[in-house]
């Protein structure tokens, strides 16, 4: 199903140049972004973080049954990969093998197209991750 | 705490292509009125569990569409959604009901039908459950959550792929003895692990099926439940927790915090602690949900669940059968249906009416969780 573009376009931030918040209470980084930091609550400050984009695999999936708009790309590797600024994040990994692949490996954020909406709709882009050889 | 479950109904779980949304909550309902040998004039209100009427049915606005095919409007209908643990949601609501002295005898059930959209898109309706501008947006699949705690457990509690696949054998062996289940063969371990891989390294066999069906309860007080049976089973514990949406904030991956914390709250409400529960059913979407689970309820150690599966105590005849209705695997998964489809299983445990299944329990427990994670539902039960 389509979206209304707003919906993406709110969000080309932190998906183009990996912005999160940091909060100057506690100084806890988080991507996404939040609007409030969860552990200060009504004590957050917040403000924009510009993540480093370079981190550690802590776990992996090799997906074979894909969602819709990632059509051609399967297998596919999805990790959690928890970054040196903090916070964890969901990533394709790319730019090698997937028997490569495993928990520690250090990765770095490159940009990428992440999927298309149908032959007319958007093609989004967006963060993946690559081993740092 | 004390409600009584005075009546069980489930539908036949599967794909149930002749019959309708509203047909399977009514036929449920139905049969728990019966056996609760109530009229529909003494139901007081309706609460029912389902994720996703809007996408699998184009049917929002489901609480009004079963009041009115159960002919019990005008009383007030409710439905209740948390992804996969609407159910178990719903059932807490009219639980609460009753406690709160709002009303006596309530109807607590669930329903979905999946099979009404084509096989992507109930994956896609699936994937709704994580977060979806931070997870599914970037091509993760709920098998794919799944996968990644599995694997997790796998490296830091050197739990073996083999392990997840007995869970799956054991509850399908249990679902044979269940006439409502959706499957009634067996499989063994080689099946599970050459069958095709979905999100490595889950394979098909892992993962719970595409399920339609419903289930429902009907609740009454401690006072009202004597005017209709003489051994009602007794809801005693009930808890709720929230957890991260999105899987990667969790602090431990191969830790489900929602659900420890859930059954921390049902455990102190019952007076009870893991060690008294004899039967219980826990969600095992995944075969790596049902080892997570019987770590965070406490019946095992946190990361000895592979191993403890392995060894046998899960089984029917173990120390603490888990599953013996087949669990989400075998006896199937409509999602908004099964936190209610557990109690009904263990109504039945504890009344001694589970057949082929039966075990020697007069304490059980039912676990139900909505997306990796982000809610679980815990209730403890006692024979009456």
């Amino acid at each position: 199903m389509s979206s209304n573009i707003p919906r993406f376009w709110r969000n080309l931030k932190s998906r183009y140049n990996l912005i999160g918040t940091k909060c100057l209470n506690c100084e806890e980084v988080h991507f996404p972004p939040r609007y409030f930091c969860p552990k200060c609550r009504r004590l957050s400050r917040l403000e924009e973080f510009k993540l480093e984009g370079r981190g550690e695999i802590v776990t992996y999936t090799v997906i074979h049954t894909h969602m819709q708009g990632f059509e051609g790309q399967i297998p596919y590797v999805l990790a959690i990969v928890e970054l040196s600024d903090g916070p964890r994040l969901t990533t394709q990994i790319v730019d090698c093998e997937i028997g490569e692949v495993k928990a520690g490996m250090k990765v770095k954020s490159v940009f990428r197209k992440i999927q298309e909406d149908g032959e007319a709709g958007l093609i989004h882009y967006g963060y993946k991750f690559k081993p740092i050889k | 705490m004390k409600v009584a479950i005075i009546g069980v109904g489930l539908t036949k779980f599967g794909e149930l292509w002749e019959s309708s949304f509203s047909q399977l909550f009514v036929e449920a309902g139905i049969s728990a009125i019966k056996d609760a040998n109530i009229d529909g004039k003494d139901v007081e209100a309706i609460f029912v569990g389902n994720m996703s009427g809007g996408r699998f049915i184009d049917q929002e606005h489901i609480s009004s569409l079963i009041a009115d095919h159960a002919g019990l409007n005008p009383i007030p209908s409710t439905r209740i959604e948390a992804a996969c643990a609407s159910g178990g949601l719903a059932l807490r609501q009219g639980v609460m009901s009753i406690l709160s002295g709002f009303h006596d005898i309530v109807v607590a059930g669930g329903a979905e039908k999946m099979t009404d959209v084509l096989i992507g898109q109930s994956t896609q309706t699936l994937a709704t459950a994580a977060d979806s501008e931070w997870e599914t947006f970037l091509g993760m699949t709920f098998p794919g959550l799944y996968a990644m705690m599995a694997r997790k457990h796998m490296e830091e509690f050197g739990t073996a792929r083999e392990q997840l696949a007995m869970v799956s054998v054991k509850n399908h062996a249990n679902a044979k003895h269940n006439p409502y289940a959706q499957f009634h063969f067996d499989i063994t371990v080689e099946d599970v692990l050459n069958s095709p891989m979905v999100a490595d390294p889950l394979r098909l066999l892992d993962c719970s099926p595409i399920t339609d069906g419903s289930a429902c309860v009907i609740l009454a007080s401690e006072k009202r439940a004597k005017e209709f049976t003489d051994s009602p089973v007794y809801i005693t514990g009930s808890g709720q927790a929230s957890g991260t949406i999105a899987l990667h904030s969790r602090k431990s991956i191969p830790v489900v915090d929602a659900t420890v914390n859930a059954a921390k709250e049902a455990y102190k409400r019952a007076n009870m602690e893991p060690k008294n529960i004899e039967v219980a059913e826990v969600h095992d979407a995944f075969t790596i949900g049902e080892i997570l689970a019987i770590e965070g309820l406490g019946f095992v150690d946190i990361g000895k669940g592979g191993k403890a599966t392995e060894e046998g105590i899960t089984q029917i005849g173990g120390k603490i059968p888990v599953n013996t209705s087949g669990g989400l695997k075998a006896k199937g998964h409509p999602v908004g249906a099964t936190g209610v489809a557990q109690a009904v299983e263990i109504v039945l445990q504890l009344r001694g009416q589970a057949n082929g299944r039966q075990t020697d329990a007069d304490m059980g427990l039912s676990h139900n969780v909505g997306g990796s994670g982000g809610t679980a539902v815990v209730h403890i039960y006692e024979k009456g």
